[in-house]
């Protein structure tokens, strides 16, 4: 007996196997709360229109996000005839790769992270930006005329808006004067840098609505005009993949958000006794509320036409990042004890 | 070279791609495997409603979307410049920030010309 326990306490100090277990429970951990959030954005939009939402399978509905997932395994994958096959598939693989990526650097509770890069930030913002080449790709690759118009329409969208969103994240550097999203987290915020931050969280908010590619910026996909968008031919496990990668990147820019402005796992308002409670619950809670909001814009706004997007992005967000990070890099010379 | 305690920290990177990579692949591989597989002329043709597409999918498309990502790539080296600068600017002080000032400045005017012009117009 002792030897066997001997013999995994041996196995465990081994410490890229230990690397391997806690990468296997972030991946499937994410993968839960992914088809979770399936089911509480079918719930929370149900309730604001006075409906019930999936009631039937199992209590509440709860196996629901199972059910769903069954039901795609099991449907034909059609691959159309003039479609680069290769591509096709590659296509919604490399945006599922790229969307579990970004959580290596992700500090869930304080020295909870898989990766503690030093460039933490560097690290999320380019894997995030590469999920424009899989939309490009899948768009491409279909050979359809709405596939290809939805693919440019969402990677013009999707480089506009991580224009400012790169932007915003300098003002978050410039404040705490470190690219670790660990000691950003940390780094202490006078009320000056909140009140200069305040406005950035409300951009950013817009901006990874439209990073996602979600309502009220859900053109891509727009029903109504395009039929779906680069998804148009894609269906069965490529169409899931496809589904998967959205949502974790949808949790992913709420984690993003938490961990810039919201003080990642820390109490919230800096009320010490809150910190009898495990960091990894508030940074739960906090990601949470901001998932919530993404489903609120969902339910609550129309969706907006390609030309004001455009205009949004280039002509409001960025001007105004731009001039913030000036203003922001003037305020830490003035207050932050430059030399 | 490069500090292996350094790489190292990259590790869990590498693992995490090859899991997702693997996650991707067997869902792929599995449902080609199980599901069935009909392919016919009709259920493989483009997407459109009811007749065949009257022209090539992959045809001419807006200039503007070149525009956008021209402009894009200006912005996100910018950007790339601003992170060390921003990371650094507690040391170098108010020689640092005007120098930043002056190179902002630039790439204002170069935005203005491209907005005066008519490159950001979406009708």
């Amino acid at each position: 007996m002792d030897a066997v326990v001997e013999f995994f306490a041996w196995l465990w100090a081994f410490w890229p196997l230990r690397v391997v277990v806690w990468t296997l429970v972030v991946t499937i951990g994410v993968l839960l709360a992914v088809a979770y959030l399936t089911y509480a954005e079918r719930k929370v939009m149900s309730a604001m229109q006075r409906r019930q939402g999936p009631m039937t399978v199992g209590p509440f509905g709860l196996l629901q996000p199972v059910a769903d997932g069954v039901k795609l395994f099991a449907k034909e994958m059609v691959i159309p005839a003039q479609a680069d096959k290769t591509l096709f598939l590659l296509a919604p693989m490399g945006l599922f790769v790229l969307a579990l990526a970004a959580w290596a650097a992700i500090p869930f509770d304080k020295g909870w992270v898989l990766a503690n890069l030093n460039v933490g930030v560097l690290y999320v913002l380019a894997i995030s930006s590469m999920a424009v080449y899989g939309v490009v790709i899948a768009g491409w690759a279909s050979g359809s005329r709405y596939a290809f118009l939805g693919g440019l329409r969402s990677a013009a969208q999707m480089v506009s808006y991580e224009v400012s969103m790169g932007l915003i994240i300098v003002c978050v550097v410039l404040c705490t004067g470190s690219l670790n999203l660990t000691e950003i987290v940390e780094a202490p915020r006078p009320a000056w840098m909140q009140l200069l931050l305040f406005p950035m969280l409300v951009v950013f908010l817009i901006s990874i609505l439209a990073e996602t590619n979600r309502a009220p910026f859900d053109l891509p996909e727009g029903e109504s005009e395009i039929t779906g968008g680069f998804m148009v031919e894609y269906g069965s496990m490529a169409f899931a993949l496809f589904f998967l990668a959205e949502y974790a990147n949808m949790i992913l820019m709420s984690a993003m958000t938490t961990t810039l402005f919201l003080g990642g796992w820390l109490p919230p308002f800096g009320i010490g006794a809150l910190a009898v409670v495990p960091g990894i619950f508030w940074f739960v809670a906090k990601t949470a509320a901001i998932l919530f909001f993404f489903i609120w814009a969902r339910a609550s706004l129309p969706r907006f036409r390609y030309d004001q997007l455009m205009r949004l992005g280039w002509k409001v967000f960025l001007p105004f990042t731009l001039v913030w990070v000036v203003v922001t890099a003037g305020a830490v010379l003035a207050f932050g004890g430059g030399v | 070279m490069a500090d292996p305690a350094l790489l190292a920290t990259y590790l869990p990177v590498l693992i995490l791609l090859l899991i997702a990579g693997g996650m991707a692949v067997w869902m792929i591989g599995f449902s080609l495997v199980l599901a069935p597989h009909r392919p016919d002329p009709a259920k493989t043709s483009a997407y459109e409603c009811g007749f065949p597409a009257f022209e090539g999918t992959r045809g001419r498309f807006d200039v503007r979307f070149y525009l956008v990502t021209l402009l894009f790539i200006l912005f996100d080296l910018e950007i790339a410049f601003l992170f060390p600068w921003a990371v650094a600017l507690r040391d170098i002080g108010a020689f640092g920030f005007w120098s930043m000032a002056v190179f902002l400045a630039v790439l204002t005017i170069g935005f203005a010309y491209e907005w005066a012009r008519g490159a950001l117009e979406w009708e």
